[in-house]
């Protein structure tokens, strides 16, 4: 007869603390939100509603336009950086990791040092930069000849929202840069000097040989900045305030959740929607997320030497 | 010698304690933090040189903490004795709560109009509860240098005005007007509800407004908006990402003839400009010769009683003051374009001060139209006008959808406009 197996208390123990932090300041707020998402302020008093709120959220015409206009932006947003980032980071990396290139340190440097600028920084700069008043966009232009180009991008309905999203594109592009190099220096040169043999050089050997070899870190880029870009505000919060204008062309749904929570100006905060619109991202991203690990994830093949 | 200079500094602390032990230290709270200097040198200085016994202690936070912090001290009881109250709501509710004492037995208040007082009371002006201490009103500044040298008057009427900017266009060295939509409040509150006033009557339309026998589609409100979208073609370059210190600096360095504002601005102004140009001011202009004229004469801070303040009486001492003219006088000049709200006229030194001053002579005044119980529910009036002003100057909307969409936010919460 096979001896019990005794109950492995260490394993308990030594998982406890992570267990109960992350209880505490995870899963106990979250669980909060959606509790607060269910209630609502009627005369001064907190009555259960349901999902009564969400039915405000998508029922009642103004607060859906809001949060439908917001979450449109949130996926241009996105849809931006993948198209922009994304590509750019990947040939940067690819150019760095060339054995001819000098001065790689430094480039890799240069282009990664904005990453670490705050937002607050990052944003109030380039606010600076675009001004049609003092900055030095107009002048720059005008002295190759192409002034009639400029136009004041922050403050136009049409061009304000992509421009936001090439200034983030610019500070965070040495992220993918970064994990995009480290995945092509793992690739061993076993792997590279086989496909040399077999005449593979140049762009076909980084289309058949090395982009294959990287597409789980993309994967791995795509899905950080689908949850960051979801999760975004304080870039459009620094340079266009928490209205978000023109017109609400740069609303995000960080920003929608800011002015609804924390109230802005007059306007007293509502916790209730607020929490309502928390939990409606948070849905969001859940369902992104899975659907990455699990349509995605599970088909990407590591390859193993 | 460290440890003397620390001995002699602990006991210094320990007589000055003992010597002011039988005073009464009030703290007020206040997110005037700009006017430390102000309250320390010569508003403070002066009471307790009239009041032996009781010290004023003034500790303000920084603007936008301020109702935060306030609100969260209040609720744990550390709040100070005296309360720097916002307008309307913000402090409407503190006084629900009975975080705030009620002050309409006040004697001082006898010295403030309904209008004045308007900002503190309960919607039905039963109970007052913050001393009134200073408004701002909204006009329009110019270069008066400017002026002379384009050979040009400021104007009274709308068609005046529009002649003046037209000629400031037409000479090209000045930026007719200084204002962008990019912070969108400036399109709202120096322009809508700067010339608004004219078209909706001043107080009439504004009560009328919260009655609900007027709506926000009736001619005097859509008529301001109107005039914003005329604004356009007087504005910079790129005004549609110019911002609020944009603006400021555009006019402060002369680059603007005209800046369409409130008398907030004189303080900050006065040095930046130094000599270099001279500024003047003229009210909003009127659709005829001879029309009444409408001014916004906002109400802007008060102050009022920590409800669980352990001093009530030193406190009353004190606001009694506060509602002096002696204390309108102090005030007013030493803080220029923050008028006080006294019925006792206030002697000022500030020329340009004088002259916003002196509308309240020949105009109606009245309060910013959103600021009173209209923008309690969501969508939020006042936020909402924001984006129809920004809207109409840049020509994304039209006046009349601006307009009618607003009433339709409004209507959508509150009752009266239904």
């Amino acid at each position: 007869m096979a001896q019990r197996q005794p109950f492995r208390w260490h394993i308990a123990v030594f998982l406890a603390p992570a267990v109960l932090v992350y209880t505490a300041i995870m899963i106990v707020p979250l669980i909060g939100t959606l509790n607060l998402s269910l209630f609502n302020l009627e005369d001064g008093n907190r009555i259960f509603v349901g999902l009564g709120n969400f039915a405000t959220l998508f029922g009642d015409p103004r607060w859906s336009e809001a949060f439908w206009n917001a979450l449109g932006n949130n996926a241009w947003f996105f849809l931006v950086h993948m198209l922009v980032q994304n590509p750019i980071g990947v040939a940067l990396a690819a150019l760095l990791s060339s054995p001819r290139l000098r001065g790689a340190a430094f480039y890799r440097t240069a282009i990664f040092i904005p990453t670490i600028l705050s937002f607050v920084i990052v944003g109030f700069v380039w606010k600076l930069i675009l001004s049609p008043i003092w900055g030095i966009a107009p002048g720059m232009l005008d002295a190759v000849g192409l002034k009639s180009l400029f136009a004041p991008w922050l403050g136009k309905e049409e061009y304000a929202l992509t421009t936001l999203a090439l200034i983030s594109v610019w500070q965070f592009v040495g992220i993918p840069m970064m994990l995009i190099y480290a995945a092509l220096l793992s690739i061993p040169d076993e792997v590279i000097e086989a496909a040399e043999m077999d005449g593979v050089t140049g762009w076909s050997q980084f289309w058949k040989i090395k982009l294959p070899l990287i597409l789980p870190s993309i994967g791995i880029i795509s899905i950080l900045t689908f949850v960051g870009n979801f999760n975004a505000f304080d870039l459009i919060y620094v340079s266009q305030g928490a209205l978000a204008g023109p017109n609400f062309s740069t609303d995000i749904l960080g920003t929608f959740l800011y002015r609804t929570f924390f109230g802005f100006q007059l306007q007293l905060g509502d916790p209730h929607m607020g929490a309502t619109i928390a939990t409606a991202m948070f849905g969001i991203i859940l369902v992104g997320v899975c659907l990455y690990l699990f349509a995605i994830q599970t088909r990407l093949r590591r390859y193993q030497f | 010698m460290k440890h003397r200079l620390c001995l002699a500094l602990l006991a210094s602390t320990v007589i000055a304690g003992a010597a002011s032990a039988e005073d009464v230290t009030l703290t007020i709270e206040s997110w005037r933090n700009d006017d430390l200097s102000i309250w320390q040198d010569t508003i403070i200085p002066a009471f307790e040189a009239a009041n032996p016994g009781i010290r004023i202690n003034f500790a303000p936070t920084a603007p936008a903490e301020y109702n935060a912090v306030l609100n969260s001290k209040l609720d744990a009881g550390s709040a100070g004795d005296l309360i720097t109250c916002r307008p309307f709501d913000a402090s409407l509710e503190l006084y629900n709560k009975g975080q705030l004492a009620d002050l309409t037995d006040l004697a001082a208040m006898a010295n403030f109009s309904d209008v004045a007082k308007s900002a503190w009371q309960t919607d039905d002006g039963s109970a007052t509860f913050c001393v009134p201490m200073a408004s701002v009103i909204h006009g329009f500044m110019y270069n008066k240098t400017a002026f002379e040298e384009l050979g040009l008057e400021p104007p009274k009427t709308v068609d005046e005005f529009y002649a003046v900017l037209d000629k400031i266009k037409e000479d090209g060295s000045y930026i007719p007007m200084a204002m962008g939509t990019a912070d969108q409040w400036e399109a709202a509150t120096m322009g809508y509800q700067n010339i608004g006033p004219t078209y909706w009557k001043g107080e009439e339309g504004r009560k009328a407004l919260i009655e609900g026998t007027q709506k926000l589609t009736d001619e005097g409100w859509v008529e301001p908006l109107r005039q914003l979208a005329r604004w356009q073609e007087y504005l910079g370059d790129g005004f549609e990402a110019q911002t609020y210190p944009d603006s400021q600096n555009l006019f402060t360095l002369g680059r603007a003839a005209i800046y369409p504002t409130g008398s907030w601005e004189i303080g900050v102004f006065g040095p930046q400009i130094e000599g270099a140009f001279e500024m003047g001011a003229f009210p909003p202009p009127v659709a005829a010769e001879g029309d009444t004229c409408y001014i916004s004469d906002h109400t802007d801070i008060a102050m009022g009683m920590n409800a669980k303040t352990a001093h009530p009486e030193e406190v009353r001492t004190f606001l009694d003051w506060v509602g002096s003219a002696e204390f309108a006088t102090l005030y007013a000049n030493a803080l220029p374009g923050f008028f006080a709200m006294n019925s006792t006229p206030v002697e000022m030194e500030n020329p340009v001060a004088q002259e916003f001053v002196s509308w309240r002579e020949s105009c109606e005044p009245t309060i910013r139209s959103t600021y009173q119980i209209l923008s309690r529910g969501t969508p939020n009036l006042e936020n909402e006008t924001w984006n129809a002003g920004a809207n109409v100057i840049t020509g994304a909307e039209t006046p009349e959808d601006a307009a009618a969409r607003l009433q339709e936010g409004l209507a959508s919460w509150y009752e009266p406009q239904q």
